[in-house]
């Protein structure tokens, strides 16, 4: 705790929300400057965040804040899974805000300073070693989600927000139900020091224990829009602006990484072993069936992508559900994959939406500070497009189904096959038969939306102009792209990186060793 | 003490979820505001309840003795986070009303 490497730990916390303060310093027609500092942020965020994920590699990185030792004082643990979901929020952060700096942000006030303060939330989210913590930094980027759902302003988002907000609210509380019952029964709310309680015999106060984490399961499940507890997911994600969808899409993975963590560090093994395991499979699989009649009905591709962002969180909550180690890890690469496709299908669904209904007029909310992107002065540089836009867009459209679906020969397949392969080399229970027979259908279920809706935007004469596409935007697509190639052409690393991952989180002494100085008992 | 304590809970609880189901936002946010409280005091009755024991550790103290902090300090952020959060909701609801022209939670008149 003395080099300054050590320190790096928290950066992914401290300094986006020192950037996102310095944000409400300038003012809002220095929109060059934030984007600038926006951007020079977000990038330090994804080295920062490449870093810790090699640090990783070797050993999980335990930082005590002021030094006090845990369970009193307050750490910061950045393991391979906390790693993996900080450079995930990197990569997908960086390409949201290079798309907005094009011309969303000039779209409604304090773009920059919102989109800064919700990578501080889920990043502290990521790394944060106790649940009160995590409710804050929860808390932290809900309140930053609020303001970037509403960005842009205009009725829908209104009206999708109003009901966004009511529900989120409402699954804070059930959060902060189960924390304090987690308290009120073990007396301590780190996440290792719960961990080695629970490794003991069972309390007397076991049955309450219990029923506090699934009030608290119940509040990452509305989070990550489980079925039945995710109907204000598509909504909302459909009406927001396209890079605040992007970045929304990390959001739901916040609940499932926490599911993740939760479930496997205290129910591995222990007193309450295997608990909430069938509720969570039963949860995963009806969450993929009502992602896969949701995106089929689909009208849009915003709305598409959003029942995407459905069906891959079912996904991971049903292979954590089987309890098999080589489907969890299959389901974490798919993960990463299909969080950045359908990032990028919501971006590329709002340049194709562009041409057809030009300035979709909202009324502002904030009349004095509202610039309207659309007739903005020569900052705006939709002017000079990039020719054979619709020939790029069409690639990216076709990599982000593949993706998606699952089809060979991208990642998303890679990830699928992991997951198949690891549940038939177990036993052959019907179980891992539902399993895969639901994941194969939905992938057809994608499939089918998506080529429509790509045939109606593409290849369908229309009246409109072609879409034309900036250059930041290019570069952000481009940039998604290139990682989405990569995670296929490396997929190999990728999974033994998630095996490995999956191993460690396997195994909760190691954690409870790491960040316990007395270690596991 | 416990009886009222839990039947206050359950009050407070009871009529926030009656109001969060009606149909007017302003009904919703009266309704979270109760449900609040019911959370708060059910965090603070996680510590246990004690009747005029400190809250910190002096030397020599009995450790059954005093209430413990913890949630003290837990019940203290929640508080100032849900205040701040129903302020925000205020302004939606408040942005809502003006766009729509309608305080329903769909924000159109039922029948409209």
């Amino acid at each position: 705790m003395s080099a300054p490497s050590d320190h790096l730990v928290v950066l992914p916390i401290v300094l986006p929300i020192a950037a996102s303060g310095l944000m409400l310093l300038l003012d809002e027609r220095r929109s060059r400057l934030k984007a600038a500092i926006s951007l020079a942020t977000t990038t330090v965020l994804l080295a920062t965040a490449l870093i810790l994920a090699w640090g990783t590699l070797a050993a999980p990185q335990v930082y005590r804040l002021g030094n006090w030792a845990a369970p009193y004082g307050i750490v910061l643990v950045a393991d391979r899974l906390a790693a993996m979901m900080l450079v995930l929020t990197g990569i997908l952060g960086l390409a949201a805000l290079v798309f907005a700096v094009a011309r969303w942000d000039r779209a409604g006030p304090r773009f920059h300073a919102l989109f800064l303060l919700l990578l501080m939330g889920v990043n502290g989210a990521f790394l944060t070693g106790d649940l009160f913590n995590l409710f804050v930094f929860f808390e932290v980027m809900l309140a930053a989600s609020y303001g970037l759902v509403l960005h842009g302003s205009g009725e829908t988002r209104i009206r999708a927000g109003l009901t966004y907000i009511a529900v989120n609210l409402i699954a804070s509380l059930f959060f902060l139900v189960g924390v304090s019952l987690i308290y009120g029964t073990m007396g301590t709310l780190n996440m290792a020091d719960l961990a080695r309680r629970l490794s003991g015999p069972a309390g007397a106060e076991a049955g309450l224990f219990e029923a506090g984490c699934a009030v608290l399961g119940v509040a990452f499940l509305i989070k990550c829009s489980a079925w039945p507890l995710g109907f204000w997911l598509a909504p909302t994600y459909s009406a927001a602006s396209a890079p605040a969808a992007a970045i929304l899409a990390i959001l739901s993975k916040v609940g499932i990484y926490v599911v993740v963590r939760l479930s496997l560090l205290l129910f591995g093994t222990g007193a309450s072993a295997g608990f909430g395991q069938g509720w969570l499979f039963a949860g995963g699989l009806a969450t993929i069936a009502y992602g896969t009649i949701g995106i089929l009905a689909a009208r849009d591709l915003t709305r598409a992508a959003a029942y995407a962002v459905m069906i891959s969180s079912g996904t991971v909550l049903a292979a954590l559900g089987t309890g098999s180690r080589a489907a969890l890890s299959g389901a974490l690469f798919y993960l990463v994959g299909s969080t950045l496709a359908a990032g990028a299908l919501f971006l590329l669904a709002e340049i194709l939406q562009r041409g057809r209904d030009p300035a979709a007029a909202s009324l502002a909310v904030f009349a004095d500070e509202y610039h309207d992107p659309f007739d903005d002065d020569g900052a705006t540089e939709t002017g000079r497009a990039i020719p054979a836009a619709v020939a790029i867009v069409g690639g990216g459209f076709l990599l982000c189904t593949l993706m998606l679906a699952g089809l060979p020969p991208l990642a998303g397949f890679i990830g699928k096959l992991a997951m198949f392969t690891g549940l038939a080399g177990g036993a052959m229970a019907p179980m891992a038969w539902s399993f895969i027979l639901v994941l194969t259908v939905s992938s057809l279920g994608t499939l089918m939306p998506l080529v429509r809706l790509g045939i109606q935007g593409f290849w369908v004469p229309h009246d409109g102009p072609d879409p034309v596409i900036g250059r930041l935007e290019f570069a952000a697509l481009a940039g998604l792209m290139t990682v989405c190639l990569g995670l296929t052409l490396w997929g190999g690393l990728g999974l033994a990186y998630t095996d490995r991952t999956v191993a460690w989180l396997a195994d909760p002494t190691a954690y409870v060793r790491a960040v316990l100085p007395g270690g596991a008992p | 003490m416990e009886i009222v304590l839990s039947l206050g809970i359950g009050l407070f609880a009871a009529s926030g979820v009656w109001l969060l189901l009606r149909p007017r936002t302003f009904q919703v946010v009266l309704g979270l505001s109760l449900l609040t409280y019911a959370v708060n005091l059910f965090i603070f009755a996680m510590g246990r309840l004690t009747i005029g024991a400190p809250p910190v550790l002096e030397a020599g103290a009995d450790a059954a003795r005093i209430a413990d902090p913890v949630p003290q300090a837990l019940v203290l952020t929640a508080l100032v986070i849900s205040f701040a959060l129903t302020a925000l909701f205020l302004v939606v609801l408040l942005a809502a009303r003006g766009i729509t022209g309608s305080d329903h939670v769909d924000g159109r008149e039922p029948g409209a």
